[in-house]
């Protein structure tokens, strides 16, 4: 502490910025076996997640950010941690697993860190589709949301990936919260939270 | 770590200048209300109107100081004129409001505030440099013009606006002009009867001055209802008793100003040159924001495609040099930098812009520093990145 970079990250985050693990390097001629992208330049940040894989276990990783300080340490941060698990493991792991182990990430940074998670789940949809098993993990680790009509976030982050960008459009695809509407506040966020990192042009 | 520090970014605000320091330190005794009739009272107000005289004459009208109503800054001098504006709105006929699209975040929320309050607002579009666009701000003026509200210079890229002719052209329509001078006031010449301006805004603190003092110059005759309601400072403009010792000092950093001002701009003029001209030849793929020539002397915007700001200027404070960005992740919002988009340059080069804003202590060796320190940074980040630079 004392440390003027402290008040804004953790040192664990700042460590992780300032020596990035398992970025990719064209000179190292890293083949990968399966590979995902999310996000977009326009809103300031774009992931890419490569993997390599063997008998559905993740073996390395490389990646690349267009991205802020917590991208770069979150995703550097992943990297590491999804060395060795079975693609079923890799996909289960929440953002906030990632954000806890960097000693945690300031409010309004969540949603940065947020893009590895979504690359790798991309990189792991890229293999299952590859391997004849296209949307396999549809379901894994899916939180459900909307506990009236069991729609879950990974059922509204499809819906933005189809087209929805408001709570209509979001309705019209799912039905979620036509009960009893007490789902609206957090789906909305989750909403807005997914059309920043698939849809905005 | 980095133990070396380089401060860039003395349009975000200033330290105090030392000569600024010493006066408001040896005149820290002086307590007393500077509106109290006794002796220390007007001792304490003797300051106030030597400082309003010295701010007076910062912007060419030292003749009648009394134009100058002192505010705790620039945000508060800006919404005073807009709360003005509602006033007069909603008793007059008069109801249009035009700024720019480039304003200050204090000037373009005021004006959605009146917009939301059923007057009619237009955010002038601006040129790829920041200028704005005169055919627009003509076709714009009407009979029913109140007021005209365009900021002398840009803080994130540093175009300077033609003033006289802006000031000129809103007063022949019968409207009030208004200009937020904020970043020009020490950094360029400012007349406000040049720009036949109604009204002025100044910040003390991006003048070596201390923070929470500003002034409003409110020419003679020209409408003020109060933002703050209370006692009879101020001639009723302003209410609140007296930041005596913050306007003495605001008073000090005026004279140091306008004293220091050609050759200070001709300094830092050239080290914002050498730095610019240092980066384009070191970096590949930079661009230049802001207007070539009708820029401030301090203030360098470049964008580096392929390289995100906010990490740029992380990787930047490592190395002890501190600058600001654009960029949306630097801002807590998802948006970039309103400036740059309203200049064109697309959302990534807005997410890649970095602002140095140079001042009184910059040395050679801080831009030597700088150019030394920034190319392997961008050349990694490019490195590691999904867009081409």
């Amino acid at each position: 502490m004392g440390d003027a970079f402290s008040w804004l990250y953790s040192d664990v985050v700042k460590d992780h910025f300032m020596n990035p693990k398992n970025v990719f390097n064209p000179d190292e001629g890293f083949e990968p076996d399966a590979q995902g992208m999310t996000g977009n330049v326009k809103c300031g940040d774009q992931m890419l997640f490569m993997l390599k894989l063997k008998d559905d276990v993740i073996e390395d990783v490389r990646w690349k950010t267009y991205g802020c300080a917590s991208a770069i340490a979150s995703t550097s941060m992943l990297s590491e941690v999804v060395k060795g698990l079975t693609i079923k493991d890799a996909y289960n792991i929440k953002p906030d697993d990632i954000a806890q182990r960097l000693g945690g990430l300031p409010d309004n940074k969540i949603h940065c860190s947020v893009l590895g998670d979504k690359a790798l789940r991309a990189a792991i949809d890229d293999h299952l589709a590859k391997t004849g098993r296209e949307g396999a993990f549809r379901n894994e680790g899916a939180r459900i949301i909307c506990t009236c009509l069991n729609v879950s976030d990974r059922d509204i982050e499809d819906a933005v990936k189809q087209g929805a960008r408001d709570w209509e459009g979001l309705q019209a695809r799912t039905k979620i919260g036509t009960v009893c509407g007490g789902c609206k506040k957090e789906a909305e966020e989750l909403l807005h939270e997914y059309v920043h990192i698939f849809a905005e042009e | 770590m980095s133990s070396r520090r380089v401060y860039m970014d003395y349009n975000a605000t200033t330290p105090l200048h030392p000569s600024v320091q010493e006066a408001m330190v040896r005149d820290l005794e002086i307590f007393a209300n500077a509106s109290s009739m006794h002796e220390d009272g007007r001792k304490a107000r003797g300051r106030v109107e030597e400082a309003r005289k010295a701010v007076a004459e910062l912007i060419g009208c030292g003749d009648n100081p009394e134009q100058i109503v002192f505010t705790s800054g620039g945000s508060e001098s800006n919404n005073t004129v807009f709360a003005t504006m509602f006033h007069l709105g909603r008793k007059g006929p008069r109801r249009g409001i035009i700024t720019s699209a480039i304003e200050h975040p204090c000037v373009l929320n005021a004006a959605k505030w009146l917009e939301s309050e059923g007057f009619p607002v237009t955010f002038l579009k601006v040129d790829e440099y920041g200028k704005l666009d005169m055919s627009q701000l003509k076709a714009s003026l009407g009979p029913d013009t109140l007021l005209v509200s365009i900021m002398a210079a840009n803080n994130e890229i540093g175009t300077i606006q033609d003033m006289a002719e802006i000031g000129a052209l809103a007063k022949a329509s019968g409207a009030y002009f208004h200009s937020d001078a904020t970043q020009a006031v020490g950094k360029i010449p400012v007349c406000a009867d040049d720009w036949k301006a109604d009204y002025l805004t100044m910040s003390c603190h991006k003048l070596y001055g201390p923070k929470g003092v500003g002034a409003l110059y409110l020419r003679k005759g020209a409408p003020l209802e109060p933002l703050i309601r209370g006692g009879h400072q101020e001639h009723g403009h302003r209410a609140g008793t007296y930041n005596n010792i913050g306007i003495l000092g605001f008073g000090q950093a005026a004279r140091l100003a306008k004293e220091e001002l050609p050759e200070y701009a001709r300094r830092v003029f050239a080290l914002r040159n050498k730095l610019r001209d240092g980066l384009v030849a070191a970096i590949p793929k930079v661009r230049v924001n802001g207007h070539p020539v009708n820029v401030l002397p301090n203030t360098l915007n470049l964008s580096f495609p392929g390289a995100e700001g906010e990490a740029i200027l992380l990787y930047l404070d490592l190395a002890g040099i501190e600058v600001s960005t654009g960029s949306a992740c630097a801002s807590g919002s998802l948006e970039p930098s309103h400036v740059l988009l309203a200049t064109g340059v697309g959302p990534e080069l807005a997410h890649g812009s970095i602002r140095f804003s140079l001042g009184r202590a910059t040395s050679e060796e801080d831009v030597d520093y700088i150019i030394e320190q920034l190319p392997p940074i961008i050349k990694r980040l490019r490195a590691m990145s999904t867009v081409e630079a």
